[in-house]
């Protein structure tokens, strides 16, 4: 392309083949800081702006410098820019779309001209941990201070207003699952199909092939075209699926693996795993690495092999090993002119063949030598950038130096453009979550993991291997080896021992750390630390790397420390006088890459359950209250009106009938020879004697002698029982009974039958003749189907089952019928009803109505502590019984002496405020000694009624009982206690 | 700019002092040895050092500074519990915490967040109500607000929330947080200035017990003889305890948070859900920090799982949707030891020298203070039961004296 064709005047572009990543038939124009910028379909943010001479990026969390790309990979957080409803994207992997627009985030003014910047100066005011030393004298000052570093904590703004949008989850399932598709992972996924394996291939970028597509595997750089065959290979087996785009986010227990992909995060269960998810180039450590324009080697490989765009005009590449050599080959065949290549390690060139063939194409190589300093300058818009570099021989142990110590003079070379390697750091994040170990090799200088589970292997450079032979080999041993365990076969790795793989150069250079008098060395490009911020936290007492970690921050960064964890543990090591193996790197938690929350979260479910009768409730204008997952109605009408509802309702009931909706109510069938068996000792009562055809009240304890559930259970046969439980304790009641019944060995068969029936109850006393009226196929009369009783008939030509039930306290029928029917049974009443004025009524009124009772709600009245005697319940316990849930327990408490106890309580007409469930119960001396748990308007005293605990002193009907009320006069509310229940004790209503 | 700064960055070298003194070695025998160099055995040595002058301590360390569940928990910090025993211990506690940075001449960074609990059943509104109505009474600042004060004081928060909309808020003035390691730091530092030593990487293996006491401490550093002992082993207190045949109604969970990448401020109060199983609250550096009820089932291992994850960030975004778009940068686990009655194990244990400081589920970095204050004060008088940890002894459990405080701990912790 020549200049005059291009669109963008100040392009860096490279013609084909360069650039396979971007189809340059297709411009996108998009804008970043207001400024359009144009770039090609396949372009990520940071390449499209590199190809426009743009560097500069972002600002540093602390000092806010200046930043460019550095891995080009999505590894590091100098690329984090701010999209309109999206913080901290990392533009090396964000693609760029026609429109877009790009900010900067974390500055004040503009990315270019940020104010912040002056923070570095003042760097050496902020020590490594200053926030630990300052801001809190004077007592009370930190209030002050805190808002202001807050403000300038964080980087990217979230959009507040931002509205979630789809996302979802699938499983999948493999034999074999591959992470990773450079030549280790595409040579594994093969080795598996071919042993016979289903398998799923994980691949982070959008296309197979990893560093095929960039790296350069030698002085030729033929190799990986060669090797890029195995991209076809793969997609043409039937038995291997392909993910791109997708990460495989952490490894949790026996290979469950989170891939986010697009919108969806797929859940995959993989009998085993291939880890070929490479290695983390390294930087160097020396004064302004963090310079505009000075990257990674593989970065600009990556830009130039990918995108088509050159990093710069003129550059200096800085190694370690051969692949910084690798890259300069790169850049001049790029047409970039490379200005030095310093080689820290001390062979001379002659000895290194890399050196030596650059050394033929007129390079200036430098051996033993580092870049001591970057000099910061400008680049053509005036930001900063690099624009030379000062090279010293490097020093050291040899000559009776501390290890990075350089020599004092050096020579300064021109450049914009730095490539930095010094070696790798396997990709160790999901082995480590699998419990792999990492131990560091002085002799190469690199960390290896062990420790793996079998079903887990690595192969390629994450192994160690960096020769493209090797990591071929490797990815086939790891793949055949996976799939053979896999499909239950015995491995032979025998074919592939360590003879099988070629000898390889060490990739790390031991020590690429270089101190600088005036610091500036960044460590931890993330947080902004420096060399002396890591060995300063070391010499304040925080040796462990841990501590390290987090009185420094080292690691606690946007990307979790890639590029620090090494050069951090090599330093606490040196400062600490350990090895870097007993110093080791922080644990590497899940999420691998930063993951939308809206990736985990899904498509947001939230359970709800309705009963049969719910488009009834509406119509009638339900208020609806939240039963666990239940939704019931509270009262019906208007709710400006409620408490006058709730009486009109109650006053239904007690004058003439009333109908509420008890569905929600647990039902549980108990079945067997052994039925009997497993209810007396679960419940405190004996059914042994209950006759067919009547209930009984059912009061469930824990081990404790602690109140859990209570029901009615009816006996339904001789091997058969209908049990009721609360609507919140159903599920763990059947728990419970299903427990007990393994644990004891009994024939009963239970049965969560919940769902299957709706319910309601019939109430007042008008109730027997509105069934009548209904129509029914059994005789209502009181010594036919007395209290108590139950039968199975058929109501409005329903099959049900009826009980006769006084929880309201009134002449009263539970009508159970099957759940689609609830409808049809709900219908037929209310029409039956019309003539007797029935009334629904809703949960609140039940509540007024058991309170006028005295009947206890189990989690109102009750707490967590409750045993039977507090709340008068000790004529529920069958004492003759050998054994009940709870026997022993409450025998233990009978015998203290109580603590407290439960009353009921009026409050006078003429009460200064009115009192409110949860208000608390004092003593004479202001000690606090119960709470008032339930409260209501009772219509048929017209007084407030309530029941609290108190303390057993204070619980004499007629004591006074001195509520805590803020608002009343004295603090205190006086009520009196009073007998329960306070309405028919003689319960002459509902017995009839 | 502080002049704490100024000095530091005039100074030749910033570290004149440092925090903590390289290793030593063990000695043969102290008066006092603690098990467990977390938050809680720290601030036990640095109190019995400044308020009883019981210096020759040793606090024994299996792994590093902190770094249990001090490293690991969310640094809520709160005494709106239900029970006059605990909100008095925990307010006590928060009281402590106030004066801590300058007390210890290192800022731990409180700060008085507010903490607000969300309502979405009648029958949390009612408990709600007690307990705001036992910490205003007894000198706590709480109160109980309608939708309309929530949204005034959080308006980013979703009060609609899936089919259980948000009824009222439990709004806990006093609630704040802190960074924790510093409180672990503070402490120690504390307590190795005034004598004691800290000894990381050194775990009590067993004990060595006559006539009732423990004289020595096995550890795998050789063996000390001891004048009394303090376990404080947050995540293996029953395994301790079981060194000696102690036993505890103790079950061991794993509790999981997670963090986002950080973002600028926009969430000042820590915000929980009871229905959800939600808190959500931004740290000082900017990370969004959400956590929620402990694992389903006990473990030993403080791995993480998707599962959980899952469930709680579902939440997470119900409470304020536009998390949607945050993204997540770390989960973590702690391991917690759960009692029946969700409150802690303090004071003295069949063993007469031998006392406990465990069973601290999800509760214990917001006790800190008071727990080590008053442990040293347990362990100097040799064995007086301090008034406030009274109630919470191993035997209220055979005693039938629970303090329960499981509605008011479930996700807030």
């Amino acid at each position: 392309m020549s200049a005059a064709s291009s669109p963008f005047p100040h392009s860096l572009r490279l013609p084909p083949p360069w650039g396979r990543r971007v189809d340059r038939n297709c411009p996108v124009r998009f804008s970043f800081e207001g400024k359009t910028y144009a770039g090609f379909a396949g372009d990520t943010i940071a390449s499209a702006l590199i190809a426009d001479g743009r560097y500069l990026l972002s600002r540093s969390f602390k000092y806010h410098r200046a930043r460019g790309p550095l891995t080009l990979a999505g590894q590091d957080a100098n690329t984090l820019v701010q999209l309109p409803e999206e913080a901290n994207v990392l533009a090396d992997v964000s693609p760029i779309a026609e429109g877009l627009s790009v900010m900067g985030q974390n500055y004040s003014g503009s990315l270019d001209h940020d104010r912040d910047a002056i923070l570095g100066h003042f760097s050496r005011f902020m020590p490594v941990g200053f926030y630990y030393r300052a801001f809190f004298k004077p007592r009370g000052v930190w209030k002050y201070w805190e808002p202001f570093i807050r403000k300038k904590a964080g980087l990217g703004a979230l959009d507040l207003s931002f509205t979630p949008t789809y996302h979802d989850k699938a499983y999948l399932f493999a034999d074999t699952a591959v992470i990773g598709s450079g030549p280790a992972g595409l040579s594994a996924a093969i080795a598996a199909a071919d042993a016979g394996a289903r398998v799923l291939v994980v691949e982070q970028e959008p296309e197979l092939g990893g560093s095929l597509h960039w790296a350069r595997f030698g002085l030729e750089g033929k190799s990986a075209e060669e090797a890029r065959d195995l991209i076809t290979r793969v997609q043409r087996r039937p038995n291997i699926r392909v993910l791109t785009n997708a990460v495989c986010n952490a490894w949790f227990a026996d290979n469950y693996l989170p891939i986010v992909s697009g919108n969806r995060l797929y859940k995959v269960r993989a009998k085993t795993c291939v880890m070929a998810a490479g290695a983390f180039e390294q930087p160097v450590i020396f004064r302004n690495n963090d310079l505009p324009g000075i990257m990674l080697a593989s970065a600009a490989q990556r830009l130039m092999r990918l995108y088509g765009v050159r990093p710069g005009k003129r550059a200096v590449v800085l190694t370690g090993h051969d692949a910084g050599c690798l890259a300069a080959l790169d850049l001049l065949e790029a047409g970039v002119e490379v200005a030095a290549v310093a080689d820290m390690r001390a062979e001379s060139p002659d000895t290194l063949p890399l050196l030596a063939a650059l050394k033929a194409k007129n390079v200036r190589v430098f051996s033993g030598t580092t870049v001591f300093e970057a000099l910061p300058g400008k680049d053509r818009d005036g930001n900063p950038r690099v624009v030379g570099v000062d090279l010293r021989r490097i020093l050291g142990a040899a000559d009776g130096l501390e290890r990075g110590a350089v020599e004092a003079r050096g020579e300064t070379i021109e450049c914009d453009t730095l490539l930095m390697s010094a070696g790798y750091m396997p990709a160790w994040q999901l082995p480590c979550q699998a419990g792999g170990k990492l131990s560091y090799h002085d002799a190469t200088a690199r960390f290896s993991i062990s420790g793996l589970p079998d079903i887990l292997t690595l192969a390629g450079s994450a192994n160690g291997y960096f020769s493209l032979s090797n990591i071929l080999r490797d990815g086939e041993r790891a793949g055949r080896q996976a799939a053979l365990r896999a499909l239950g076969k015995a491995a032979d790795t025998e074919i592939y021992a360590a003879s099988a793989y070629e000898t390889e150069a060490p990739v790390n250079f031991p020590w690429p750390i270089f101190p600088h008098p005036q610091g500036k060395e960044f460590v931890d490009f993330d947080e902004d630390l420096q060399i002396r911020d890591i060995v300063n936290a070391v010499r304040c007492g925080y040796r462990d790397i841990q501590l390290v970690k987090r009185f420094s921050t080292v690691g606690m960064g946007p990307l979790q420390g890639r590029q620090s964890a090494l050069p951090a543990a090599r330093l606490v090591a040196e400062a600490s006088g350990r090895s870097v193996s007993e110093t080791g790197v922080t644990t590497a938690r899940p999420p691998f890459m930063p993951e939308k929350l809206a990736h985990v979260a899904g498509r947001m479910f939230s359970p709800l359950r309705e009963s049969a009768m719910r488009r009834r409730h509406e119509e009638a204008g339900a208020q609806w209250l939240m039963a666990g997952t239940w939704r019931r109605p509270a009262y019906y009408g208007d709710p400006a009106r409620r408490d006058a509802l709730i009486q009109e309702e109650a006053r239904a009931v007690r004058e003439r009938v009333g109908l509420i909706d008890v569905s929600t109510l647990g039902g549980l069938e108990i079945r067997g020879p052994d039925a009997v068996e497993l209810l007396d000792r679960l419940y405190t009562f004996s059914f042994a004697k209950l006759p067919v055809g009547r209930s009984r009240y059912a009061l469930m304890l824990a081990e404790d002698g602690v109140i859990m559930d209570d029901g009615v259970c009816c006996r339904l046969g001789e091997q058969h029982f209908y049990v009721t439980a609360t609507t919140s304790g159903v599920d763990r009641v059947w728990r419970a009974m299903t427990k007990w019944n393994a644990q004891w060995r009994l024939d009963a068969d239970i049965a969560n039958v919940t769902s299957a029936w709706a319910a309601v109850n019939l109430a007042g006393p008008k109730s027997r003749e509105v069934l009548a009226r209904a129509g029914v196929n059994i005789e209502l009369s009181g010594s036919a189907f007395p209290y108590l009783g139950v039968q199975t008939g058929v109501v409005a030509g329903i099959s049900a089952r009826l009980m006769r039930v006084g929880f309201v306290g009134e002449l009263g029928y539970e009508i159970h019928v099957p759940s689609r029917y609830g409808e049809a049974l709900w219908d037929a009443l209310m029409k039956a009803g019309a003539e007797f004025g029935i009334r629904p009524f809703g949960v609140e009124t039940q509540r007024l109505l058991r309170l006028e009772k005295g009947h206890i709600i189990i989690g109102q009245d009750t707490d967590g502590m409750t045993h039977p005697a507090e709340v008068g319940m000790e004529w529920a316990l069958g004492r003759k019984k050998p054994f009940f849930v709870g026997k022993r327990s409450v025998e233990i408490l009978e015998a203290q002496a109580p603590q407290r106890k439960l009353v009921g309580f009026v409050l006078p007409k003429d009460a200064p405020r009115k009192a409110l469930e949860g208000q608390l119960i004092l003593d004479d001396t202001g000690n606090i000694t119960g709470a008032i748990t339930s409260l209501g308007d009772s219509v048929a005293l017209g007084q407030t009624i309530g029941l609290a605990w108190c303390a057993p002193s204070q619980g004499k009907v007629g004591a006074l009982l001195p509520i805590r009320c803020e608002e009343a006069p004295g603090g205190r509310l006086l009520a009196t206690v009073a007998a329960t229940p306070f309405y028919d004790p003689q319960n002459l209503r509902q017995e009839v | 700019m502080p002049f704490a700064l100024l000095r530091y960055g005039l100074s030749s070298d910033p570290v004149k002092t440092p925090d903590f003194p390289p290793p030593s070695s063990l000695k043969s025998s102290y008066d006092v040895v603690i098990v467990g160099g977390g938050g809680h055995g720290v601030a036990a040595a640095y109190y019995l050092a400044k308020r009883h002058g019981v210096t020759n301590v040793a606090v024994l360390e299996k792994g590093y500074l902190g770094g249990g569940n001090t490293a690991r928990n969310t640094a809520v910090i709160r005494s709106n519990y239900l029970t006059p025993e605990s909100v008095k211990f925990y307010i006590a506690s928060v009281n402590l915490f106030r004066d801590l940075s300058n007390e210890f001449d290192f800022n731990i960074m409180y700060s008085e967040r507010g903490q607000l609990t969300l309502a979405h059943s009648d029958a949390t509104v009612r408990a709600f109500r007690q307990r705001c109505e036992v910490n205003r009474h007894l000198g706590g600042r709480t109160e109980m607000l309608d939708r309309q004060q929530i949204k005034e004081l959080v308006p980013l928060l979703n009060l609609d929330t899936g089919h259980a909309p948000v009824l009222a808020g439990l709004w806990h003035i006093d609630g704040a947080t802190a960074r924790h390691d510093a409180v672990a730091w503070g402490y120690a530092r504390g307590a190795v200035a005034r004598g004691a030593e800290f000894h990381p990487l050194t775990e009590a293996l067993d004990f060595v017990v006559e006539k009732n006491r423990v004289t020595a401490v096995k550890t795998n550093r050789g063996t000390v003889k001891c004048g009394a002992v303090v376990q404080a082993v947050a995540g293996s207190s029953s395994i301790l305890m079981s060194k000696l045949g102690i036993r505890a109604p103790i079950h061991t969970y794993p509790l999981q948070a997670m963090v986002t990448q950080p973002v600028k401020p926009f969430l000042t109060p820590m915000v929980s859900s009871s229905a959800l199983h939600c808190y959500v609250q931004q740290t000082g550096r900017g990370e969004v920090l959400i956590g929620g009820g402990s694992d389903p089932y006990p473990l030993y291992n403080a791995r993480s799982t998707l599962d959980l994850k899952e469930g709680l960030l579902a939440h997470a975004v119900e409470m304020f949707p536009f998390l949607a778009n945050a993204k997540l940068m770390r989960q973590w686990a702690g391991i917690t030891d759960m009692t029946p009655d969700y409150s802690p194990i303090m004071g003295r244990s069949p063993i007469d020298n031998y006392y406990l400081d465990a069973g601290w589920g999800t509760y214990g970095f917001k006790a800190t203070p008071i727990c080590g204050k008053s442990m040293a004060e347990l362990v100097a008088s040799g064995g007086q039961i301090p008034e406030i940890i009274a109630p919470f002894s191993l035997e209220r459990f055979s005693r039938f004296r629970q303090i329960n405080e499981m509605g008011a701990t479930a996700a807030s912790h």
